[in-house]
């Protein structure tokens, strides 16, 4: 079967085939990316191909110029993620049947990443998370004789598998919405790895290691977008590990930070009225003696008065609140 | 630019970063070179498990018995010793790094039955055992601050009045080439699979270290020893791991016949991996096979099994052949895997050039013999990667350091520099790798004839004078893979050679080399390993040394 595919290309040579078209700017938060410019390439494969495979094909047979980083070709390495079609995929478990759209697939360099040369990006934003979150043992005493493993039920395991099971390929965090505007986030895969520690009950610093992951650029600066859970090739589902150590967090007394302060404003706005009441969660989350970090959120509001989405000044509650506080109750928790 | 370390290791896989752990922990300043992020290393598709007799009513012994008797009695029994007995302290080490280990009921460690053994010994995680001890491994590098040199590809040793003082490397990302010295290097570049077509390998598994050692002086031993694994997917070529069968799923021909009953009646389906890759080449050539495959039945291990402890290879078969294993057989061939021979070592990782360290897949200690039993080859590159960050770290600390090399690097320049400037002939690298590897899985995989060996030595020969004619197809400076390519070819050219010649030289049938002009094992003349040293443009020196025993003496193999 014949697919056509479209790819960015990208050198700091400056060395281009004379039909590699520059393509439009990147719309923002990445047009701080530099622009590639797309060749587009024919190849003939069963019909059953994945997006690696063409573009293993079209290195080997037709232009070994093209820069693209795979080894296992099976889902393991982590090598191969990039955008396809506007999105960060594995290119080896991509079938290209599923990927073609009006008849071709795009596939680049993911641009929230720096690109070094067509399809190979910079993972170094990428690994520096990684290292961040102390992604290693810190042993719980006494550590058991060298003859002797740590004694944990076989559950306790299984339930890490999931982050274990991440080949660091950092699809999630190419398409991470925060990290798109937050550099310093410390985005899903390092915030999964950060579980995989807190969680094990091998580990002595869960405590600790809470406290650090409660900080700017930790859990809380997830915006809940879901992309890392939809990318993730391997299910690791980043997000839910993120949910994980919030409520770990909150649970281990880090509840002085905007992001508990905001869940929290929240939860006691909904119990209290039955909605959400606008006009006090950005105060309440940022701290209401927190003068400097509520004049930062000014021009906000002022930018959503203007376009006239002031929540109403007067909050009432919903008709029949009062079942809603009935499940508040019954959930039980911390909120008051 | 030039750099200088105490020990440089080649190599992030399992063995090269246990040898620069062991190295550091040792006081000595080590680097890591390597030609990919040491995650992406092929450690990671490890998916079964490794070996170690840690379990009650286990010993050390049994453990060696069943690998000295899997190696068709081709092991050097003192080194398989010291690798069964120091087993369960480096298991138990990577348990207390933080390796999410499978836990029995009791909550210590569980097992999982593996071919070729006599008792279940296998210490898994899932069926990503490789990946998570890569990454536990990977992360007790970054917290040691051990210096990687990533995305760097070793283009030469550095050879010194006949010791070994470092390497040349090309920064993938500048462009640029390095001169790295050093009072020891660690080779532990992994395997050559890209040699055969199909194989079970990555991409990357190009053989640069035995070619890069060979070169350099080090003998390369057994090479003719390449194994086959019995349950590779039917067209991509994929590993479905041992595992599989050793949770209990049957190897069925076309008449839904547990084939194995003829050939292995007591371990059935977990006979070594010799004996059922033949047993499934037997089926198929008689006609029992389904399009040139058999098929590996799951479906009586329930969703349950199959999702919890084999996930991997469920969702490979169902994304590469569109196949649910809970519901349908899926087809398998036997495809090639492993390499057993290679560098040959010491226990403690020496070669016989001085500064030459080597472990993991690339070395050849022999614990593997004729045939490596599945789960022991990480144990290998565990055991042996310390051993040999422990002597290398010793070696350099009462070793000088080199000052020169200066004159490699700049010939080095010019090499590469001629290769890139090659015109293109319309010889292609992709082509004629292609054409080597199907050649090697011909004529030089699981069954071999003298003739067919001949034509493959010839054949080699043509390859060569035509490797010297392949262009690199990318001139630019930043990340030319174009140009590593052509460089690995070269390697894989280097393989195939020692290969074809080491099994010319043995004339028996033995583990993984089945002659058929000699089918029989013959402990008579071949309880020897062959050693092939390389003379330059004259063909290698051929030299024998006996196998080690220590307790077991060759008996008839049967399972
Ligand atoms: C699919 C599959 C499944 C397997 N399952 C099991 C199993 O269940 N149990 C088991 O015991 N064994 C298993 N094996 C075998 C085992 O995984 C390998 O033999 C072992 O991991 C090899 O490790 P290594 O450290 O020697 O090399 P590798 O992990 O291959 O690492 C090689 C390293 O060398 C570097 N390198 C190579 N050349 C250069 C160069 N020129 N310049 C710079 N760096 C270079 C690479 O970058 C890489 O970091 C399996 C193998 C395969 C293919
Ligand atoms: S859910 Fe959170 S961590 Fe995941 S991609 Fe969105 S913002 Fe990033
Ligand atoms: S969490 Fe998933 S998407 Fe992110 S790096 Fe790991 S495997 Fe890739
Ligand atoms: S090539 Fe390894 S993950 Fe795609």
């Amino acid at each position: 079967m014949q697919f056509t595919i479209e790819v960015g290309r990208y050198n700091s040579d400056g060395n281009y085939a004379p039909n590699a078209v520059p393509g439009e700017p990147y719309p923002p938060p990445w047009n701080r990316s530099p622009v590639r410019r797309y060749q587009t390439y024919t190849v003939d494969l069963p019909v059953h191909a994945v997006v690696l495979d063409a573009l293993i094909a079209i290195r080997e047979y037709q232009d070994p110029s093209l820069a693209v980083r795979c080894a296992c070709r099976s889902a393991i390495c982590g090598s191969c993620a990039m955008w396809i079609n506007g999105h960060a995929h594995l290119a080896c478990k991509s079938k290209l049947q599923e990927f073609t759209k009006n008849g071709k697939t795009r596939v680049e360099s993911a641009p929230s990443m720096p690109v070094i040369r067509d399809l190979v990006c910079d993972m170094q934003p990428f690994w520096d998370k990684h290292l961040a979150v102390k992604p290693w043992l810190q042993a719980k005493e006494p550590v058991p004789p060298s003859d002797q493993e740590y004694r944990v039920p076989n559950a306790s395991m299984e339930e890490l598998i999931q982050e274990v099971s991440c080949i660091s390929c950092g699809a999630c965090l190419m398409d991470c919405e925060s990290f798109a505007v937050n550099p310093d986030f410390l985005g899903p895969q390092a915030l999964a790895q950060a579980y995989r520690y807190a969680g094990d009950p091998r580990d002595a610093q869960t405590k600790e290691r809470l406290g650090e992951y409660s900080k700017p650029g930790g859990v809380w600066d997830c915006t809940h977008c879901y992309e890392c859970v939809t990318q993730c090739p391997k299910g690791v589902a980043p997000l839910e590990q993120i949910l994980k150590l919030r409520r770990m967090a909150v649970d281990a007394g880090y509840t002085n930070n905007a992001g508990t302060r905001h869940a929290d404003a929240f939860a006691s706005s909904v119990k209290h009225s039955g909605r959400l009441n606008e006009l006090t969660l950005m105060p309440k989350s940022t701290g209401f003696f927190n003068i400097v970090g509520q004049l930062k959120t000014l021009p906000s509001a002022i930018n959503m008065i203007r376009a006239g989405k002031l929540p109403p000044l007067i909050h009432k509650a919903i008709p029949g609140v009062n079942r809603i506080k009935a499940i508040f109750e019954r959930v039980g928790g911390r909120f008051k | 630019m030039t750099r200088d370390h105490d020990v440089l290791v080649l190599g992030a896989g399992l063995a090269g970063m246990r040898a620069a752990l062991e190295a550091a922990r040792n006081g000595a300043d080590v680097a890591i070179v390597t030609k990919v992020h040491p995650i992406r290393s092929h450690s990671s598709a490890a998916q079964g498990g490794i070996n170690a007799a840690l379990g009650e009513g286990d010993s050390w012994e049994s453990h060696a018995f069943d690998t000295v008797k899997g190696s068709d009695y081709l092991a050097d029994q003192d080194a398989v010793e010291i690798m069964t007995q120091e087993a369960p302290r480096d298991i138990i080490e990577f348990e207390h790094m933080g390796v999410i280990f499978y836990r029995a009921p009791d909550g210590k460690l569980g097992t999982r039955a593996f071919g070729g053994a006599s008792q279940a010994r296998t210490y898994f995680v899932g069926d990503i055992t490789g990946q998570a001890l890569l990454v536990t491994l990977y992360d007790q590098i970054l917290k040691a601050g051990v210096k990687v040199y990533e995305e760097w590809f070793a283009t030469k040793l550095l050879m010194e009045n006949g010791a070994c003082r470092g390497l040349v490397a090309l920064e993938m990302l500048t462009g640029e080439l390095h001169l790295l010295r050093s009072k020891a290097v660690v080779v532990a570049s992994g395997g050559l699979g890209r040699l055969y077509e199909p194989s079970t390998n990555a991409l990357m598994c190009t053989g640069d270290g035995y070619s890069l050692a060979y070169r350099a002086g080090a003998p390369l031993m057994d090479m003719a020893m390449v194994q086959y694994h019995p349950t590779t997917l039917a067209g991509s070529g994929f590993l479905m791991t041992e595992a599989a069968r050793g949770e209990g799923a049957y190897l069925l021909n076309s008449e839904g016949e547990r084939f194995m009953k003829r050939y292995a009646p007591n371990k059935m389906e977990l006979a070594a991996r010799d004996v059922t890759s033949r047993a499934e080449a037997t089926e198929i050539a008689e006609g029992r096979g389904i399009n040139g495959n058999v098929l590996l039945d799951l479906r009586h291990l329930g969703p349950d099994v199959i999702l919890k402890k084999l996930p991997q290879i469920h969702e490979m078969a169902v994304d590469y052949l569109g196949i649910d294993m809970i519901k349908e057989p899926v087809p398998v061939r036997p495809g090639m895997h492993y390499q057993m021979g290679g560098i040959k070592t010491d226990v403690s990782g020496a070669t016989v050039v001085p500064g030459l360290y080597a472990a993991g897949e690339v070395a050849c200690v022999s614990v593997h013999g004729g045939n490596r039993l599945g789960a022991n080859s990480l144990l290998d590159t565990i055991v042996f990667g310390r051993r040999s960050g422990h002597a290398s770290a010793q070696y350099a600390a009462q070793t000088v350091r080199s000052g020169g090399g200066e004159d490699l690097l700049q010939s080095e320049q010019a090499r590469l520099q001629g290769l890139l400037d090659r015109p293109y002939s319309g010889e292609t690298c992709a082509g004629l790798r292609l054409e080597l590897a199907t050649m090697m899985d011909e004529k030089v995989g699981l069954y071999r004839s003298d003739e067919g060996l001949h034509e493959a030595l010839d054949q080699l020969r043509e390859f060569r004078r035509r490797y010297e004619n392949v262009a690199v197809g990318d001139k630019s400076r930043v990340f030319n893979q174009a140009l590593t390519f052509v460089l690995e070819l070269g390697f894989l050219l280097d393989c195939g050679e020692t290969i074809i010649r080491d099994a010319l030289i043995r004339k028996e049938s033995r583990g993984a080399h089945t002659h058929v002009d000699y089918p029989d094992r013959n402990d008579e003349d071949w309880m020897v390993h062959t050693l092939l040293t390389d003379r330059g443009e004259e063909e290698p020196e051929i030299s024998h040394l006996p196998v080690t025993i220590t307790r077991w003496k060759p008996e008839v193999r049967t399972y």
